[in-house]
């Protein structure tokens, strides 16, 4: 832990930003992903996060080497390709004391790895899941992903043929209670919808788009930097406020929505884009579909429902972490045995 | 209605064998028979007599025909056995050829209507006329199908000189206090008894004779014994998928969890139990829950553990542990789903790609079942790493008699965890440091307080700090410390068992290969070639097997796969004894039995 020398502020926990950092990152300058780690510790660290209580999981690809390059206080998990979900799910049970961070790309959770992107949505398992979206493979030199829209162009020239696959809409269709969209380079959207994110309890889903300066940044992608500046559409003003800073804090009246979340914290939402309601399932998904439709990125929160019981308190479990509990609470008694064994006989 | 219950003295000839047979029943799955033969063979297990089940059934739900063998054995042998001195016919479809595959003399119990008499003359039939019975025992006609079946258990309770007190006794137990169905299918069995009393000749073939053998024993599963010693090592964390013949071992585990797992205070569970997409996620979450600190399992079959290797190789690197449970049956692909094999060896012993090497237990009866599921836990906790129970399906869902299982009074042994002072005192701790030099380094757990402690844990190349490194001097580093705790592992491990009977001439097998070898090893010393006997229980080899190969002029291995899975894996830890290896293989799908042993070593040993 660095002491926080006289200029950096400090959080609730006295912590300066510096002690949310992770390793040097490895990755490509300028690569979108690095964008949004810088939010990822910034956001902790306004939130002030315990980092002990941090584990951080991926799959593979540039996106997945993320998880190494902030929180370095928490624990890293970067396991095979597509697989994270049931990293997380199985760490998340042993431990609900943990505070879960996964990390993937669109081709880690939208092809190898679809299926456990949605059975961990559908079990609403405590994490942020954050899919770094770019629309192709980076670390094996830019192959069309599954989200790459169709007639996009590679590098190479090469066209894609296929639909795209919606990290959101799918999310929302699954049930998720907690969906947004955002760009790595919109910061100050990103920060307010990552500690949102951090109060929530269950899955959240976040598919940032990310743009790949090295394979996907030419002026026929419809990834690239400039195209998703020019039609990316915040949907609103969103303000975060942590239980504990509630009474600090002043939520404006009129045009501002205001959602409450089961710990007290609550999101401040200002409409600049229309009438959206992130409440309302059905017009979310409408929406969505429409500002698809148009080429454009609608932003922001898409859905939010902060009732969803997550996975450990649908199984009922105890309220301490299960990978501690001592050997008297989980060995039954030498009589259960004998009962079990009569039983038998 | 015959005055019945009162059992007459039975007819007994100099060439009847007394508590020494094998009845084979040829039904229809799903109507409910196995229930009835469940039944016969608990009757005959109250009376004393060592007995064993074995269900041949087909990968289907309802209308496909299905065998079920009962063999009683004085000598107390529980292995299939190639022949059958009682057949009961129920299935149309099978007759004719159950018929033509009879053992001469045998008794064929069968329904009337088939009129299979005309088939053989070597055989000894009974008619029975099965739905004049059912109409007269049972008012309600719906059930006729069900109740069917328990008239041929009356029949040939009566034939081989069952006390009607057990069979009705072995109703009661069976139907857990489902008053009506007891009282219905007690009605139908005495009706067969007192049919069969009435009606028959009695015959001095095979006979039960009320013995002692079975005292204080109980009839389980392996499934049911494996589950069992999860519970109680406190499993804690439990991915798993559906898939014969494993499924019953998480399910049954289930049924017990919620009875003993709860939290008396506030009825919470101390155990999370999720059902899985598929294999490899469950894999995931075993070790994702191991590596957090949760004892964790998940149950499977050959298919499963296919899918799941990528996870395998993945927790063997990152030194995670976790229990998996192989339950096998017959490869390859989905091969025959409801029949047995051991032809996984090869699968479990080096799972996924790269170098990998694991702990494989094999338990061989249901108290090893227990003891071993047991064991497993210590095992992966200390040496943080996939470990493999294997057994098969013959294990796993036949039924077995043993001993009661003894309280696993040994502590937990959690590892080499470190805990938050623990870590603060360390000097240079490093995640995969091998400061004991038995290979196994310390951990951390993700949670843990007080800013030391935290690493990054990965599939890719790491240092003995965790660190990322594609340095060839770090890589051979941890793959050379992994081998070393591979071979730290042989003496941890359970040792073999050995039947010696005192020879140069050695047969090696494991699992569900055990009675059929006693069995063989008994005939074969009859017949003047005495053998020694190694049971091995667990990979990697321990010094007992080392000697054991280096000491017989031959070693047999009998193995339940076609390409000698197990010799193969001696051929390569052995390289110098290689030619000592002799395959005696048995893979149709059938447990393996006695005689087939026999054959082969005595065709190996005329050459
Ligand atoms: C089983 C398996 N198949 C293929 C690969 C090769 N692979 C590594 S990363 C990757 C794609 C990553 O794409 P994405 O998740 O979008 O991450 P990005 O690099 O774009 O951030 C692939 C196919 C692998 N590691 N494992
Ligand atoms: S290849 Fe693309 S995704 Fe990967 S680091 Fe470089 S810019 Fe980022
Ligand atoms: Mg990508």
């Amino acid at each position: 832990m660095t002491t926080a020398t006289a200029s950096a502020p400090t959080n609730k926990l006295g912590l300066t930003k510096q002690d949310y950092v992770g390793s040097k990152s490895t990755l490509c300058a300028g690569c979108g992903h690095d964008a949004i780690t810088a939010q990822i510790i910034s956001a902790a660290f306004e939130s002030s996060i315990e980092g002990h209580r941090v584990t951080k999981y991926s799959g593979i690809g540039c996106s997945s080497k993320t998880p190494a390059y902030f929180i370095n206080q928490g624990w890293g998990f970067n396991s095979v390709h597509g697989r994270m979900p049931a990293i997380a799910t199985g760490a998340s049970l042993a431990n609900r004391n943990l505070i879960n961070i996964g990390v993937s790309g669109d081709g880690d959770s939208m092809s190898i790895g679809m299926g456990q992107f949605v059975h961990a949505v559908r079990r609403n398992i405590p994490m942020i899941y954050i899919i770094e979206d770019n629309g192709v493979y980076g670390l094996t030199k830019g192959q069309f992903s599954a989200t790459a829209d169709q007639g996009s162009h590679l590098k190479s020239g090469s066209v894609n043929n296929l639909p795209p696959i919606d990290p959101c809409t799918l999310a929302i269709e699954l049930g998720c209670g907690f969906v947004a969209r955002c760009f790595s380079g919109n910061p100050k959207q990103l920060n307010a919808i990552l500690k949102a994110a951090f109060a929530y309890e269950g899955t959240v889903v976040l598919d940032i788009i990310s743009p790949c300066v090295t394979f996907n940044n030419h002026d026929t992608s419809t990834r690239s930097y400039k195209h998703v500046k020019d039609h990316d559409f915040p949907l609103h003003d969103l303000g975060f406020i942590q239980y504990s800073e509630i009474e600090e804090v002043e939520i404006p009246a009129g045009q501002t929505e205001v959602v409450t979340f089961p710990d007290g914290s609550k999101v401040a939402i200002k409409a600049i884009h229309e009438s959206y309601d992130p409440t309302d399932r059905f017009s979310a998904m409408k929406a969505i579909h429409e500002s698809m439709a148009k080429g454009e990125f609608l932003t922001g929160l898409l859905y939010i429902n902060p009732t969803q019981p997550p996975l450990p308190q649908v199984l009922n479990l105890v309220d301490e972490p299960l990978a501690t509990l001592d050997e008297s609470l989980v060995k039954p008694s030498p009589a259960v045995l004998e009962e079990i064994m009569r039983s038998l006989m | 209605m015959a005055a019945s219950l009162a059992t007459p003295a039975p007819a007994l000839g100099a060439k009847t064998r007394i508590n020494d047979f094998s009845i084979q029943v040829a039904t229809v799955n799903g109507s409910g028979s196995q229930t009835a033969n469940t039944v016969l063979l608990r009757a005959i297990f109250q009376m004393g007599v060592f007995v064993s089940g074995k269900n041949l059934f087909p990968s289907n739900i309802a209308g496909l025909p299905t065998w079920f063998t009962i063999r009683a054995s004085a000598k107390g042998y529980v292995a299939r056995k190639a022949s059958n001195e009682m057949l009961i016919l129920m299935n149309p479809e099978t007759a004719k050829e159950d018929i033509a595959k009879a053992d001469v003399g045998a008794l064929v119990i069968y329904d009337e209507p088939l009129q299979l008499d005309k088939l053989r003359s070597d055989l000894a039939f009974i008619p029975v006329p099965f739905q004049k019975l059912v109409t007269a025992s049972c008012p309600e006609p719906k059930l006729h199908k069900l109740v069917k079946n328990m008239i041929y258990v009356g029949v040939a309770a009566r034939q081989l000189n069952v006390d009607m007190e057990e069979v009705k006794k072995a109703i009661t137990k069976q139907l857990k206090g489902k008053a009506k169905a007891i009282e219905i299918n007690q009605a139908a069995a005495v009706a067969g008894y007192d049919w069969a009393l009435e009606n028959l000749p009695d015959q001095d073939h095979i006979k039960v004779v009320r013995d002692n053998k079975t005292q204080g024993l109980i009839i389980v599963d392996g499934n049911e014994a494996c589950a069992l010693g999860a519970l109680f090592a406190g499993v804690t964390v439990v991915g798993w998928y559906p898939i014969t013949p494993a499924s019953s071992l998480v399910e049954t585990f289930i049924e017990y969890a919620e009875e003993y797992r709860k939290d008396p205070k506030t009825g919470k569970s101390t155990v999370a139990i999720v059902q899985m997409e598929d294999e490899l996620a469950s894999a995931g979450v075993v070790l994702a829950a191991g590596w957090a600190g949760a004892r964790s399992m998940t149950s499977t079959a050959g298919p499963g553990v296919s899918l799941m290797s990528e996870f395998i190789g993945l927790g063997y690197y990152v030194e995670a542990p976790g229990v998996f449970f192989n339950v096998a049956r017959t490869g390859p692909s989905t091969g025959l789903p409801t029949r047995t094999q051991q032809s996984d060896v090869e699968l479990c012993a080096k799972c996924s790609h790269g170098d990998t090497q694991h702990i494989n237990l094999f338990p061989g009866n249901m108290e090893e079942c227990f003891q071993f599921a047991y064991d497993a836990f210590d095992l992966a906790e200390w040496f943080q790493t996939p470990i493999f129970v294997v057994t098969d399906l013959d294990l796993g869902m036949q039924n077995w008699s043993s001993k009661p299982f003894t309280y696993p009074t040994r502590p937990y042994n959690r590892g080499k965890v470190l805990n938050e002072q623990q870590l603060a005192e360390a000097k240079d701790w490093g995640r995969y440091k091998d400061v004991d030099g038995d290979g196994i380094c310390y951990r951390s757990l993700p949670g843990t307080p007080g800013g030391k402690g935290s690493y990054f844990t990965r599939g890719s190349g790491h240092n003995a700090y965790a660190q990322y490194s594609e340095k060839p001097e770090d890589y051979v580093e941890v793959v050379d410390r992994l081998k070393r705790k591979y071979e730290t592992a042989k003496t941890h491990v359970p040792k073999p068992v050995f039947r010696n009977l005192g020879s140069a001439k050695g047969i090696l097998a494991f699992g569900s290969s055990d009675p059929a070898v006693i069995e063989a090893q008994d005939i074969l010393a009859e017949g003047g070639l005495k053998t020694d006997y190694l049971r091995l229980r667990a990979l990697p080899f321990t010094a007992e097997v080392d000697a054991f190969v280096s000491e017989k002029k031959v070693v047999y291995v009998v193995e339940q796969n076609r390409d000698g899975q197990l010799a193969n894996l001696f051929k390569e830890g052995y390289p110098e004894f290689a030619t000592k290896f002799k395959s005696v293989l048995h893979y149709n799908g059938h447990a393996i039995d006695a005689k087939c042993i026999v054959d082969q070593i005595t065709a190996f040993e005329q050459k």
